[in-house]
């Protein structure tokens, strides 16, 4: 028979190691699939996670996407991480990324087409400043009514989608653009663009701004007392309280951070590798920024690494899509596969397996 | 009171445990242990916390399989697979801790820990008459959530009884009731016994088991150090036995009072917590240099003053004075700066955070009065010597200060945080049940630490449902009953039926009528 066994303290080992072992058993179930599928799994695996970098033919094209693509989700997702440690569950990223795009695009687009530098950093702010907004809904919403935050952000997302398609055709198309909806390439007006810094290597500001808020966040949950703070709100609600941390600034402040990073992640999207506000310049970075932040442990390097592995499988599936016609249900599966496992191996940080039919209760 | 009537002739024998050894990794809980019970005898289980009483209960109820070693039940090979067997064998057991859901009636309760329940109708019916018999009277349609604990404990007890048990085990069963519910339930407990019920009688309030027990065995270190017959023994003679040295109470100098340092005055306040109790103008003052002890059965409102206290639960800035200044609206750490300091009942969760090591445990009430926290930034090195220095002041046994709280045993967890918050060269303490579930020679070094603070002039509240720590300790004694405090009133000179008439009394419950 086996049981599980609650260790004294989390394991420190497992911790990292549940990780890998997630991934090598998505390997595994996914390949299954594939062969179901009938693919074969090795040539599948090996187009999702090693081609993309290292295949002649099409590296070339592909290692740029993968920090175009992680940029995004790390950016969100550490963001998200701080309040998913104080419990507090922003699903929502989605809709704040694109009210922070669109916030963003429409203060740049207003200006057109006056040329100086303070365009973009402005576009900047006023991306935070949109996402940041968007949050703030469900975080008074639950500060004073007690709503469900996890409810009403998702909730908004869907908002955020319609006021980005009755942008897109509206307010803020493309009055040159003979009637077809989008706005502005603004990717091709300088004061605007945020452009690739080196060529061929996909980095632009957003993903400097990734690796400097990765930083900046390991920092604050190391050193400073408002981590702490988060972290004790997660773990212990009443001792945060004893701690005198109150739940409500916490809300605001959790909500406001992740939401501010998930616009501004919106408008550095919009203004660089997207390059217009569209019906659909969003691809759900928002929702799978969500994973990437537990595949990375609610850690801000293990969200930097599980970002990059995540942009891998995108890329990878895209290819694998395109290369074996692979239907897209099945990478999303696969993606899919790479939470479920996460989640699954998880228990293994707290609990150890025993074998054996010994039956008792300490 | 009337004693068990006593036989000359030997009753037979019930429960005989005969070398029983049981291990856990690291540690023997019980070794080589034996006893026996005879039919309609009550029967202590006397050691310390950590003795090895509750896995030696608990494999008698068959949560809990021995190692080797044998029992035997009316004169058969006994070894109970789960509390099932044990329970169809005869043998029934009341924890210390309810299982019970608050949400829903006593014969809801009832009905929930039966194999076989019968209709409504009928069950409530079998819980009058058996409560009635036993003096234990209970509406078996009340809402559990609107009982007393001591009306709790008789659900718990009339679940058993419904088992026609022939050996009733119960777990520390006096630690939530007033003396005088005490009184209820020995007159219960001897009924029983004098049916030929045995009963195996779990404490370490020694008084109580002279009162009630005809044979005790004492366990120390999972094994067996004496048998005795309590009646014949004094109290000290018992606790020496229990602890295996000799016990000195704590010593406290006679001290001039100062100035009031903490004044609450019509403290009212809804409680935060489901099916709490609301405190209703709550009026006290506690002197630089004294102890206010407050007592009162688990419910009546400790929790919630201990958070209007500590700031945790906002009141009328006016309602609470810290040294002079109202500071009824200010939060934690507001009154930590000015002064006061708490220690909250619930040590996993509330004082303390399982998960976090003792290092952040220590920063997490030591930040203000220790400076621990710099321009937003916590110095952790400062932070490891707080800790390390609370290890060493308080004898906190841990391989260091970097592992889990949740790792250490809960006297050592209870060490930790009362050193903490001890520590911190307060002016005014406030604690809620300083030594609960420590063992006695740990909860004498908190009581002296406690004594220790007041005499370097701390005004001290100590909330607790130990009576006998409060009057060891305290210098002025109130009671807390439905959310209401009593009157203070100094402790020399208070009997021990005037302290349970403050606590109030039965709580409406009536005496067993016990028909011989």
């Amino acid at each position: 028979m086996v049981r599980l066994e609650k260790r004294p303290s989390p394991s420190a080992f497992w911790q990292w190691a549940t990780p890998v072992l997630a991934v090598i058993l998505t390997m595994i179930a996914g390949g299954i699939m594939f062969a179901i599928l009938g693919k074969n799994p090795v040539e599948a695996i090996r187009t999702i996670f090693w081609d993309p970098l290292f295949n002649e033919q099409f590296a070339a094209y592909s290692r740029p996407q993968l920090l175009v693509k992680a940029g995004p989700l790390i950016l969100i997702a550490v963001g998200l991480s701080l309040g998913f440690r104080a419990g507090i569950w922003n699903i929502g990223a989605e809709g704040q990324y694109i009210m922070g795009a669109i916030c963003g695009a429409a203060v740049g687009l207003a200006l057109y087409p006056l040329e100086t530098r303070w365009v973009f950093p402005l576009m900047v702010a006023a991306g935070i400043f949109g996402g940041w907004l968007w949050a703030m809904i469900p975080a008074i919403l639950k500060t004073r009514f007690n709503t469900n935050e996890i409810l009403v952000s998702l909730l908004l997302v869907y908002v955020a989608q319609n006021i980005l398609a009755s942008m897109s055709i509206g307010l803020l198309r493309n009055p040159e653009g003979g009637g077809f909806p989008g706005s502005r390439n603004m990717s091709q007006i300088p004061a605007m663009a945020n452009p690739e810094l080196i060529p061929g290597t996909g980095l632009h500001w957003g993903v400097i701004m990734a690796f400097v808020v990765v930083i900046a966040a390991y920092i604050l949950l190391q050193r400073h007392i408002l981590g702490y703070h988060i972290k004790l709100a997660g773990q212990a609600p009443r001792a945060a309280r004893f701690a005198g941390v109150s739940p409500n600034r916490l809300v605001v402040l959790c909500m406001g951070l992740s939401g501010a990073l998930a616009g501004m992640a919106g408008l550095f999207e919009v203004t660089g590798p997207s390059g217009q506000i569209s019906i659909d310049f969003n691809v759900g970075y928002g929702f799978t920024a969500i994973i990437v932040a537990f595949l990375g442990r609610l850690n801000p390097i293990g969200i930097l690494l599980a970002g990059l592995l995540m942009a891998l499988t995108y890329i990878g599936g895209e290819l694998a899509s395109f290369m074996l016609g692979l239907p897209s249900a099945a990478i999303q599966a696969f993606q899919g596969m790479l939470l479920f496992f996460l989640l699954a191996v998880d228990l293994l940080t707290n609990f150890r397996i025993r074998f054996g039919t010994r039956k008792e209760a300490l | 009171m009337t004693g068990t009537p006593t036989t000359t002739a030997p009753r037979p024998e019930l429960l005989a445990v005969q070398g029983v050894t049981k291990a856990y990794p690291g540690v023997v809980a019980n070794s080589d242990v034996s006893f026996s019970i005879a039919e309609g005898e009550v029967h202590a289980l006397l050691g310390e916390n950590g003795a090895g009483k509750s896995t030696l209960v608990k494999m008698i109820y068959g949560l809990v399989k021995p190692d080797s070693g044998q029992m035997r039940f009316r004169g058969q090979p006994y070894q109970p697979s789960e509390p099932k067997a044990a329970r169809a064998s005869g043998v029934a057991m009341v924890f210390q801790h309810f299982s019970l859901f608050e949400a829903l009636s006593v014969a809801e309760n009832v009905a929930l820990g039966m194999e076989n329940p019968p209709p409504m109708r009928e069950l409530s019916g079998r819980i009058k008459s058996v409560s009635e018999a036993y003096g234990l009277p209970l509406d078996p349609g009340r809402m559990v959530g609107d009982l007393s604990a001591g009306e709790r404990q008789r659900v718990e007890i009339i679940r058993c009884l419904l088992q026609n048990p022939k050996l009733l085990i119960m777990d520390e069963p006096t630690s939530v009731l007033t003396p005088q519910e005490v009184d209820i339930l020995f007159t219960t407990l001897r009924k029983l016994a004098s049916e030929g019920t045995a009963i195996l009688y779990i404490s370490h309030k020694l008084e109580e088991i002279r009162a009630l027990c005809d044979e005790a065995t004492i366990l120390r270190r999972g094994k067996v150090v004496a048998t005795c017959t309590p009646r014949d023994r004094s109290a000290r003679e018992m606790a020496e036995l229990m602890v295996g040295a000799t016990l000195t109470p704590p010593a406290r100098a006679a001290l001039p009072k100062g100035d009031t340092a903490l004044e609450v005055t019509g403290l009212s306040v809804n409680s935060p917590i489901p099916f709490g109790m609301s405190l209703k103008d709550v009026n006290f003052r506690v002197a630089r240099g004294e102890v206010l002890g407050i007592a009162g059965v688990a419910g009546n409102g400790q929790d919630e003053l201990l958070l209007a206290l500590s700031g945790e639960l906002r009141t009328e800035p006016g309602a609470v004075k810290i040294n002079g200044k109202p500071m009824g609206a200010t939060g934690p750490n507001a009154r930590r700066a000015a002064g006061l300091v708490a220690a909250p009942e619930e040590r996993l969760g509330h004082a303390a955070a399982p998960d976090m090591t003792l290092v952040e445990n220590a920063l997490l009430s030591g930040v203000v009065r220790k400076s621990l926290v710099k321009n937003g930034f916590i110095d952790w090195a400062a932070t490891g010597r707080f800790a390390a220095e609370i290890v060493k002041d308080f004898d906190v046994r841990t391989p260091g200060t970097h592992v889990a709280a949740r790792a250490l045993s809960g006297g050592n967890l209870q060490k930790f945080v009362v050193g903490r918050e001890l520590s911190q060269t307060p002016s005014v303490i406030v604690i809620n049940q300083p030594t609960w579930g420590v063992d006695a020679a740990a909860a004498a070094s908190i009581r002296q630490a406690i004594l220790d603070r007041a005499a370097e002039g701390a005004a001290v509240v100590v909330i607790s449902q130990d009576l006998d720590e409060l009057l060891e300790i305290a210098d002025m004694f109130a009671a807390l009953n439905t959310g209401r405090l009593t009157k203070p009133r100094p402790v020399e000179g208070l009997t021990i039926d005037e302290i349970g008439l403050m606590m109030g009394g039965a709580h409406g419950m009536e005496v067993a009528h016990v028909g011989h």
